[in-house]
């Protein structure tokens, strides 16, 4: 069926179907989302007001049987940072919405009541429902109750209380086939999704298909494309440990923040790492390999159940674990996968909200490695809106302004991920360009400056990682546009048939003939409309660096400072 | 001299974790994969003192050498 765009006006309750626009029927996923918010959104409004608009996309290729095709782009301006936002998540959301053949769906405006709200979706477009019984509960309430009220089979995207009390490191739900949960997860997403009072929006596609323009063409490419993604070693070693594979690694190299950053590897790695996670699973009975999304061939997801067999999380991930654990100094995976699944449940970003901790940690809020008061912060607190609770769901820079800490690990306000940049520099260059805040997935250089993958760099050195970051971002604002998931990048890096394979299945979906040079562009593009929208809303060069103490305190073991200039950062613009 | 080794993910199995190695002077690395039966086409990472090297780096006295197979994530 045709492509349309749904949108949602919450101001005045109205609802409406409009045309593709020329200009965006080439894109998809976070192209779309962001070429939507720099066009829609005043780069100055608050994020939490009624300008600001939440943007729902799946990828281009989202919907059709493509291998690893089923992300979904959520983008607004962010609470959090300030800046242009896209988090995207697995689940099945992306495509069913691809087969309602709803392009995007745009959320704009505010109510002038307390009443809460949901939007249903489908082929006939959207609808707006108010919403009482499920208001204040969290996540995994509000996917039980609507696979009564609703059915099973009910794509669902949801906020728990976080997002309900518009807090900053608030996340976005998405369910997975199996009724758990996926996030949409960096830059408080979920806050302007509260903001609109949305509580869930439920999506059915009905009989809905995605039309393929060449199907024999699109066949053909989808075997050479899975065929690719299997055979990588990554893939392989992703559905046995899942990403914690990388907890180990990343020490051994001494990048693993530990203790609010404070050193480089964690002695309690081994209790934490994908091996022991591994076994713990096959142990109790859960599944090493769990797929997020229908078509998914790589499984880096798992069911990790506790002592007693019974499920406690899924997708339980390397960055999660590493935040909860090394920078907490926690060396307990039952107690962080307890966390895991709560923060799951409150709805809030799990890097962004265990690093809060360990700023809070340093503060003197609470002990380094002290599990159990974080459990209890996260269930009293964080989820009760108290305070503490809403100083901790403010995010890490948050914390750190409240408790006068100066070493606070943030970029644009938003929390580093798992990697110390005074070890891996090439990340570092990552953390300050982003148009997003700090964030690994923006530009993965840990793929060639540690795995080996797509090359080889020396993490210690600062030659080439500029370009090496540049390129690595153009080619994920590229990726993150198709809906495929960014672990084809391993395979993409490694096996020349796998990016002309990507290619030719988006040319066979859509009839046209997209070479590699248009997508390069594409995602020069991408980064470029993020970046002016930052620079519109008050963002300069400046904001581009990382926190003074990275230059100021040196990282046990190789005992390493960050030494980018601000000049030679800048030069990451110049494309 | 005295070498210690790490072993990652799958090359553990049927192996060790880490283990103490006596090993002749100028041992090269490659000479350590193929001791343990480790396929080179499998080795993803090596690692001397949380310094990558290669199969021909010479191991020197209480070195720690980690071995890791193609591995990924993020």
């Amino acid at each position: 069926m045709p492509e349309k765009i749904f949108r949602v006006n919450m101001t005045d309750l109205s609802t409406s179907i409009e045309a593709v626009p020329d200009d965006w029927a080439g894109l998809g996923g976070r192209g779309l989302t962001s070429t939507i918010v720099a066009a829609e959104v005043p780069p100055t409004c608050h994020p939490l007001g009624p300008n600001n608009k939440i943007v729902f996309a799946p990828g281009l290729l989202s919907g059709t049987a493509a291998a690893n095709s089923g992300r979904i782009s959520c983008g607004a301006k962010s609470p959090l940072t300030g800046t242009i936002k896209e988090a995207n998540a697995g689940g099945t959301s992306a495509q069913i919405m691809a087969k309602m053949g709803c392009k995007a769906l745009i959320i704009e405006g505010q109510h002038q009541d307390d009443s809460w709200y949901s939007l249903r979706l489908t082929s006939d477009g959207a609808t707006i429902e108010k919403e009482e019984e499920l208001i204040g509960k969290g996540n995994f309430a509000v996917v039980e109750t609507l696979a009564q009220r609703l059915s099973e089979s009910t794509g669902l995207m949801s906020i728990g209380q976080a997002g309900e009390m518009q807090m900053a490191a608030a996340n976005i739900s998405i369910k997975d086939p199996d009724g758990h949960l996926r996030s949409c997860g960096r830059g408080g997403l979920g806050a302007v999704m509260g903001s609109k009072k949305i509580k869930f929006i439920s999506l059915d596609a009905g009989e809905g298909k995605v039309e393929i323009a060449d199907m024999e063409k699109f066949r053909a490419a989808n075997k050479t494309f899975a065929k690719a993604l299997v055979d990588h070693p990554v893939s392989q070693a992703l559905g046995t440990y899942g990403t914690n594979v990388l907890v180990n690694i990343i020490n051994e190299a001494g990048g693993l923040p530990t203790r609010n950053f404070t050193n480089g590897q964690f002695e309690g790695h081994e209790q934490i790492s994908g091996e022991t996670m591994h076994d713990l699973i096959v142990e109790r009975g859960g599944k090493p390999r769990h797929n997020c999304h229908r078509g998914c061939v790589i499984n880096c997801s798992q069911i990790y159940n506790d002592t007693a067999g019974k499920f406690k999380t899924s997708g339980f991930e390397y960055e999660s674990i590493w935040a909860m654990g090394a920078d907490c100094a926690v060396d307990n995976l039952d107690q962080i996968a307890e966390m895991d699944h709560i923060l799951d449940d409150i709805g809030i970003d799990t890097i962004e909200t265990a690093v809060a901790f360990g700023v809070a940690m340093e503060g003197g809020v609470l002990n380094f490695g002290d599990s159990d008061e974080m459990i209890r912060i996260l269930i009293d607190e964080v989820a009760k809106g108290t305070p503490l609770g809403r100083i901790i769901g403010s995010g890490a820079g948050n914390v750190g302004k409240t408790y006068g800490v100066t070493r606070v690990p943030v970029v644009k306000n938003q929390a580093i991920p798992a990697y110390d940049p005074r070890a891996i520099k090439g990340i570092g260059i990552t953390y300050a360009t982003s148009t997003q805040g700090a964030d690994h997935t923006m530009g993965y250089t840990i793929a060639t400056e540690i795995l080996n993958v797509g090359g080889a760099a020396d993490p210690l050195s600062k030659k080439g990682q500029v370009e090496l970051s540049r390129n690595l971002q153009i080619a994920t604002a590229a990726i993150d546009s198709t809906g495929m998931c960014l672990f084809i990048a391993f395979a993409a890096l490694d096996d020349a048939t796998c990016l002309p394979a990507l290619i030719d299945m988006i040319n066979a979906r859509f009839g046209i003939n997209l070479t590699a040079d248009d997508v390069t562009n594409l995602g020069m593009s991408i980064l470029k409309t993020e970046h002016n929208f930052n620079l519109a809303a008050g963002f300069t060069n400046k904001d581009d660096r990382l926190p003074e103490f990275f230059e100021l305190e040196s990282l046990p073991p190789h005992n390493v400072l960050w030494d980018f200039s601000g000049e030679e950062i800048d030069t990451f613009w110049d494309f | 001299m005295q070498v210690q080794v790490k072993l990652f993910a799958f090359f553990r199995e049927g192996r060790f974790k880490e283990e103490g190695r006596e090993l002749t002077d100028n041992t090269i690395v490659g000479q350590v994969v193929d001791d343990l039966d480790i396929d080179r086409e499998e080795v993803g990472v090596l690692m001397i003192n949380s310094r990558h090297c290669q199969f021909d780096t010479v191991l020197r006295d209480n070195d720690i050498l980690a071995i890791f197979p193609v591995i990924g994530g993020g």
